[in-house]
């Protein structure tokens, strides 16, 4: 089932935040066509991002840019840009992630374009939006983790500031993009009309702190306390962290101390009688549970937690992860053909639809690979 | 102002916790109207207090933050008059979304078929833990475990440090996200064909979805990406990305040459390693980098980075983000209509220039319920 057919998507972007977003379309059924300057390309081809390469380029360009085509056109010189018009004349969706007054400077405005497509939508992600001080910051993952006050939230109180290992702003920031043109497009269904879409990472980056920043916001603007040991998140209370145990490590949620104390035979949590304490003393509360967790095994814990429906889990690696049965019966991996032939194993969108999981065998292209069948097709 | 996108589309969110209400909050901000359908003891958000925080003595401050701009509807879906007047409010309903544990809604008589057979157009949305099958299904969807199970915590934190989780609930986040696109594509496609569809997403899928660069990686590495001994940033990625301790601070650095690096930050020692070695030698370059970056503060070495436009920022906790005037500009806090003050973030999504902004308090428990049962003709 394609949700999104017949809708063409013509992406500007580069590295992560809009060819995320662009990804996500393509699932859903959308035509993506990426433009790329000619001779470089998206920078991911070649930035150093990963030194594991497929056809001579990272895994990384090849997981974000499959299901999509390449279209090459100097966007400085004057014929590839009136071609480039031509094409847009006939979109949907045009997007980017160029620093603000980028598109301008081309002469590829939301203003221009929409004089030649009225009812285009025209998404945009900056780093930090288009006012203020910042607006000429490089958009970068982890500058905006750093700037965001996301590294005071991971890891335990006496562990520097600790950034999320997953660029988790340039991810956020293309799920909203692709938000916006999506609602943007049911609009469009309904009345004709097009719009304008905007997204900067720093919003995104605040959008994904909404819980913890309205704490702070209402309590006096008291900053996180991450916890001194086993810390998992700096607003929750005992037991909620991870664990080690005799032969690994164990992840436990929200749950009852003193019920967990009964259960797990640790006559030590019983002091901590009031609910209150489990938050304001939650590190002397951790330590007992780390002392008594470390004397067994994973499976031993797991044993008397999980039939009384307590909220853990067993931490899993890669290696461990792709073994169990839960990981295989989702059939998450696909294999996509890149335009040179070459067969990728990545992962499917997470969307099923109608039942079905949503696989497109297509791989990433190579630069420029479809100018010439795109130029025809649309006689530009 | 021209109307919201989703205006006229209707919501009804028969979720708890975090996945599917920041996926209804985010539809409420892009113009739907969203129903919370809640038990007479309302969404166990409402008892769930984080740093021990409450709105009023029902709710807690928690769930103000995910629910405003929603309505609430109680109904005890095990009676069958309440599952009656529910049904009749699903005929006039756009999208249905639940997260309960599969299984639940069909045992309830509200599963896709059943609202199918009352409204053949509706977008029908579940959110699992981990799926409808297979031998995870009935384990408890909770964020943490499924950070726990999906690899995540082993990419935050050095290559010494236990599993570092994630500090937020990312798998909730990003699952709510995935349901609002799905929601929002098969919205698209009732509009131009009259046809509903079933979604289905599960946190574990998501967080893998989220891996996506690593996951590629490993199935052709075949080894799992390690975590720096020195300033880990992001497994993938060669020195010197990562957050490095400085004078009276700490700086990002991202993908920055090292050959330049060295240049700029004038660090001699750097200038052993070539632009060839940041993989092979990544702990050593960062270690002498770190060695380095401590004998002055970060303005210093930003001001030199700066000027060469590579890739480096402070690290900011909230206050001094909030005293920038960056920040300031966005003006993404806003003050709900509460009658208790109360100031949370804004939608981060723009619309024809213009921010998405509802001021507009979550509900009370039941609080709609009447005005909606009139309105509607349920009874």
């Amino acid at each position: 089932m394609e949700l999104l057919k017949d809708i063409l998507v013509i992406d500007f972007s580069q590295f992560l935040s809009g060819p995320s977003a662009s990804l996500r379309l393509a699932d859903l059924g959308a035509r993506v066509i990426k433009v790329e300057k000619p001779g470089q390309g998206d920078i991911c081809r070649q930035l150093y991002v990963s030194n594991v390469e497929i056809d001579g380029e990272s895994t990384i360009f090849h997981a974000i840019n499959r299901n999509k085509e390449s279209y090459t056109a100097d966007l400085k010189n004057p014929d590839d840009l009136s071609t480039i018009k031509k094409l847009i004349a006939q979109a949907d969706v045009v997007m980017h992630n160029f620093r603000p007054g980028v598109m301008e400077r081309l002469g590829l405005s939301y203003e221009v374009v929409r004089d030649l497509k009225p009812s285009i939508i025209y998404a945009e992600i900056s780093g930090y939006g288009t006012e203020g001080s910042f607006k000429d910051l490089p958009g970068q993952d982890l500058l905006l983790q750093a700037i965001s006050g996301l590294p005071y939230l991971n890891n335990n109180a006496d562990r520097p500031p600790t950034p999320m290992g997953v660029a988790v702003v340039d991810i956020l920031a293309g799920t909203h993009c692709a938000q916006g043109i999506l609602a943007a497009l049911y609009k469009k269904t309904k009345t004709g009309e097009g719009s304008l879409v905007q997204v900067s990472m720093l919003e995104s980056a605040l959008d994904f702190q909404f819980e913890v920043l309205s704490c702070f916001l209402n309590d006096g603007q008291l900053l996180p306390q991450r916890s001194k040991v086993n810390h998992a998140h700096a607003y929750v209370a005992a037991p909620y962290g991870v664990y080690r145990t005799e032969d690994g490590y164990l992840a436990l949620a929200m749950g009852d101390i003193l019920f967990l104390g009964e259960l797990l035979d640790c006559p030590d949590l019983a002091v901590f009688s009031e609910r209150k304490d489990w938050f304001d003393r939650r590190d002397e509360i951790k330590l007992v549970l780390a002392k008594h967790l470390s004397t067994n095994t994973t499976e031993h814990w797991l044993l008397k937690l999980e039939p009384a429906d307590i909220w853990c889990a067993e931490v899993l690696n890669y290696a461990e992860l792709l073994q169990q049965e839960g990981y295989k019966g989702l059939g998450m991996e696909i294999i996509v053909k890149t335009s040179s032939g070459k067969e990728v194993k990545t992962t499917r969108c997470p969307i099923k639809v109608n039942g079905r999981a949503l696989k497109s065998s297509i791989g990433a292209p190579g630069l420029g690979f479809d100018t010439e069948a795109i130029n025809k097709e649309f006689q530009i | 102002m021209s109307a919201l996108p989703l205006e006229g589309v209707v919501v009804l969110e028969f979720c708890q916790y975090l996945s599917g209400p920041s996926a209804g909050l985010r539809l409420a901000d892009l113009g739907a109207r969203v129903i919370k359908i809640e038990s007479p003891k309302g969404d166990a958000c409402r008892k769930l207090a984080i740093e021990n925080l409450w709105m009023d003595e029902d709710d807690s401050l928690l769930f103000h933050t995910i629910n405003r701009n929603k309505e609430s509807f109680t109904a005890n879906l095990k009676d069958e008059s309440d599952i009656t007047i529910i049904k009749k409010l699903i005929k006039r309903a756009g999208v249905v979304m639940h997260n309960f544990r599969p299984g639940v809604m069909q045992k309830l008589g509200l599963g896709y078929e059943d609202m199918q057979s009352i409204n053949p157009a509706i977008v029908y949305t579940e959110i699992s833990g981990y799926g409808d099958g297979g031998p995870w299904v009935k384990k408890p969807g909770q964020d943490l475990l499924l950070q726990a199970k999906s690899g995540l915590m082993f990419t935050s934190g050095n290559f010494d440090d236990p599993p570092v989780p994630f500090g937020l609930a990312i798998g909730d986040i990003l699952c709510g996200a995935q349901a609002v696109q799905g929601i929002l594509a098969a919205l698209v496609h009732k509009e131009q064909t009259g046809e509903g569809a079933l979604l289905q997403l599960s946190l574990l899928e998501s967080l893998l979805d989220f891996q996506f660069e690593l996951l590629t990686t490993y199935y052709a590495s075949g080894k799992i990406p390690e975590r720096s001994k020195a300033n880990n940033g992001n497994p993938l990625l060669g020195a010197p990305y990562g957050l490095h301790r400085t004078l009276d601070g700490y700086i990002a650095i991202a993908m920055v040459n090292i050959e330049l690096l060295a240049e700029v930050l004038e660090c001699d020692p750097l200038k052993a390693f070539t632009q060839s070695d940041v993989f092979d030698s990544r702990d050593e370059i960062k270690q002498t980098l770190a060695d380095h970056l401590k004998i002055r503060p970060s303005e210093y070495w930003l001001m030199k980075l700066r000027e060469k436009d590579l890739w480096a920022m402070e690290v900011m906790d909230w206050n001094q983000l909030r005293e920038s005037e960056g920040y300031q500009a966005l003006e993404m806090e806003m003050a709900l209509d509460a009658q208790k003050s109360f100031v949370t973030t804004r939608c981060p999504i723009r619309m024809d220039g213009k921010k998405l902004i509802s001021r507009r308090a979550a509900p009370l428990l039941g609080a709609d319920t009447d005005r909606i049962i009139t309105e509607f003709g349920l009874k």
